[in-house]
């Protein structure tokens, strides 16, 4: 991996959580790049860390210590606007319990984030652009005919490729996905991780984090999670 | 515009919207309605004030009066601010209806009907003679008699519904009326000899003014006749005041200031002539001024009611941050999603103060609306109450009020509005503010470490 190519990098990245009257350290200094176009998966067994690492990795959390950087820039150095517009662009997160917003149709939480940086009067200028985008995503991951529906009305695996759709409506640079197929039955998370694969071949850069080793070698590159450090990394060929 | 989207979604399917809404519903309507009927009851205690006393006053509490009257009343005639200027006997007497042992202490007021009908709505309040004021003390079963005006409630029975029942033609009633004439000097005028004055007159006419003091306990006079019961039409003829009204385009406030620098300017004039040191106890007041003391207890009374409606608004801004905190925790997740995908904190506060927004308008129509509504029909309903459980809001064989006033201002309502939706934006500020602060990784609930 050269220097140039690296997207995400974390340099010593240290995380404790106050539990009572304990401290839980979870993340014990964490070295980790991410190269452009890569598909990583972070496994490790429950309490790991491996869930605070990629709420870091995506400015939803900070550390306590350490350094992330994307595309050369320190996340520490953004202002809160900045912060946002990283999240809202190049980031799109991808959560094991979906996380969809009840009051909105399918087609409606798909194009969300394209709506949620917008005034009012840029978005009417937008609108139509944002939602053919929405529809074909929604056509991309087979739900063309569900845009209308409300989530409660899907499968779960139906609700993550909505949520899916909604982390790539704004092409983001980077996909974060926590424990995605953690929810579902195993022919539904195959379906979810051929379409990570499929988006990856594309050349989407990914972080998937899982507990199951065997979803894991979907993935180009496995990092071990243990005791809050990197046991161990592995590329698949 | 999600914000606008969202907090509209919120508004229509969260059910627990629906007990703010109608928290600021109900709210809105109470404060509708009382202040409708309170503004309204203050606004006509005032007109009728108005009506009775006319614009101004140049008057005595003195019950010797003031002399060079005339004289005033000629000046103010040719002034070009005025509209017209009656003068006016007051004082108390003694009334006997003749042939029976009973004896009222009642006020009187000597008027000349004509002049004073210029300057209040004389002729309006009375029964028989509303068309022919000139004839107000002329009684119709025999108009060579000396008439007398009674307060309505004087003369006639209230019904429980506040209506008086008037005969075709009032009834031949002779009433003795005994005065206490006076000196210049404020002495008995008769001392030593009969010590009053007393002359019969004839129930010519009913006077109904809508003040129930006056009602009850006033009768008009010939202004020449209370003037020789009183002892006031000696050769320097005395009176209590001038009612006067001023033209349509005069400011009361400005025709009141010229008319005291005119009565500056006549006492001055009059210095050093007979009885002028009674001149010095007459004052000139406007309307309000002068039925200051009954008037004030009315707007105190409103005032005191506003103050506590406004504490209802304030309960409302409680109700609403309850709900908001309520509904914010169960939407927590729904922040940690926004923030997620890039919304600022700002926006989240702006969501959930659009929510507000839209709860505290919603509310604050639905309240209008029922609170109009129902005004439109209070009579009715109260009438129905009455007939039905004898119910009435207030007893009118007691208060002087006909219908209740339901006419619903436009500004009044608002300010209510206005009100409501700012109670429910500082309702949820707070709320709000604290559901912004809120960390994404722990309203997702996603720390799974």
């Amino acid at each position: 991996m050269s220097k140039n190519s690296i997207m995400l990098k974390a340099e010593g990245l240290y995380k404790s959580y106050q539990m009572g009257a304990t401290e839980v350290k979870v993340l014990k200094g964490i070295e980790l790049a991410v190269g452009q176009g890569e598909f990583v998966a972070i496994v490790g067994a429950s309490g790991s860390g491996k869930s605070t690492l990629l709420h870091i990795l995506g400015a939803l959390d900070k550390p306590d210590k350490g350094i992330v950087s994307f595309q050369g820039r320190q996340l520490s150095r953004f202002s809160s606007g900045e912060l946002n517009r990283f999240r809202n662009k190049m980031v799109g997160f991808v959560f094991q319990f979906y996380h969809l917003l009840d009051e909105l149709d399918v087609l409606e939480n798909v194009y969300l984030p394209a709506m949620a940086m917008k005034s009012t009067i840029g978005w009417l200028a937008c609108r139509n652009w944002a939602k053919n985008r929405a529809k074909e995503l929604l056509d991309q991951l087979g739900l063309g005919e569900r845009a209308n529906h409300k989530p409660y009305q899907l499968s779960g695996g139906e609700r993550q490729r909505v949520a899916i759709g909604r982390a790539l409506m704004n092409e983001p640079r980077l996909l974060l996905a926590d424990e995605p197929t953690g929810n579902l039955d195993s022919a539904t998370g195959n379906g979810i991780l051929d379409i990570f694969e499929k988006l990856n071949r594309a050349g989407q850069t990914i972080v998937m984090v899982t507990h199951d080793e065997r979803i894991a070698e979907r993935a180009g590159r496995i990092i071990t999670l243990a005791d809050g450090k990197i046991e161990h990394k592995s590329t698949i060929a | 515009m999600y914000k606008i989207i969202l907090a509209t979604r919120y508004l229509v399917k969260r059910r627990i919207t629906y007990f703010a809404v109608a928290a600021v519903a109900l709210c809105v309507f109470i404060v509708v309605v009382v202040m409708t009927v309170m503004t309204g009851l203050v606004s006509e205690y005032k007109q009728k004030n108005h009506n009775f006393v006319g614009d101004c006053v140049v008057g005595t509490e003195s019950l010797v009066g003031f002399p060079y009257y005339e004289d005033f009343i000629k000046e103010l005639d040719e002034k070009d601010f005025i509209d017209g200027a009656s003068p006016v006997i007051k004082s108390y007497a003694m009334i006997n209806p003749v042939a029976t042992e009973r004896n009222i202490a009642a006020e009187i007021m000597g008027i000349e009907p004509v002049r004073h009908n210029k300057v209040t709505t004389f002729a309006q309040m009375l029964y028989y003679r509303k068309n022919n004021v000139s004839k107000a003390f002329e009684p119709i079963y025999d108009p060579n008699l000396a008439g007398c005006v009674l307060g309505i409630d004087l003369a006639i029975e209230r019904d429980a519904n506040s209506r008086y029942y008037h005969e075709v033609s009032p009834s031949q009633t002779a009433l003795s009326i005994s005065c206490f004439p006076l000196t210049a000097k404020g002495a008995l005028a008769k001392a030593g000899t009969d010590l009053v004055n007393t002359q019969i007159f004839y129930y010519s006419d009913t006077l109904q003014s809508g003040l129930a003091q006056v009602d009850s306990s006033m009768i008009y006079l010939p202004f020449e006749q209370a003037q020789l019961l009183c002892g006031m039409a000696g050769p320097v003829k005395r009176a209590n005041a001038i009612h006067i009204k001023f033209k349509p385009n005069v400011q009361p406030r400005d025709g009141c200031e010229k008319t005291a620098s005119l009565w500056q300017n006549f006492k001055q004039e009059k210095a050093g002539e007979n009885q002028t040191e009674l001149l010095d106890s007459v004052t000139v007041q406007g309307w309000k001024d002068y039925r200051r003391a009954h008037i004030a207890a009315m707007e105190k009374e409103q005032t005191m009611m506003i103050a506590m409606f406004g504490l209802v608004g304030i309960t409302t801004v409680f109700i609403v941050i309850v709900v908001f905190y309520m509904i914010i925790s169960h939407k927590s997740k729904d922040i940690g999603i926004l923030k997620s995908i890039g919304v600022s904190n700002s926006n989240i506060i702006q969501l959930f103060l659009a929510f507000a927004f839209l709860v505290g308008l919603l509310g604050s129509a639905i309240g209008a609306v029922g609170g109009w509504r129902f005004l439109v029909h209070i009579n009715k309903i109260e009438g129905w109450l009455f007939k039905h459980f004898g119910f009435q809001l207030w007893d009118r064989t007691i208060f002087a009020i006909g219908d209740i006033p339901n006419r619903v201002e436009l500004s009044v309502l608002t300010v209510i509005i206005l009100m409501a939706i700012a109670s429910c934006l500082v309702g949820a500020l707070v709320p709000s503010w604290q559901a912004a602060k809120l960390k994404p990784v722990e309203t997702l609930q996603v720390r799974q470490l």
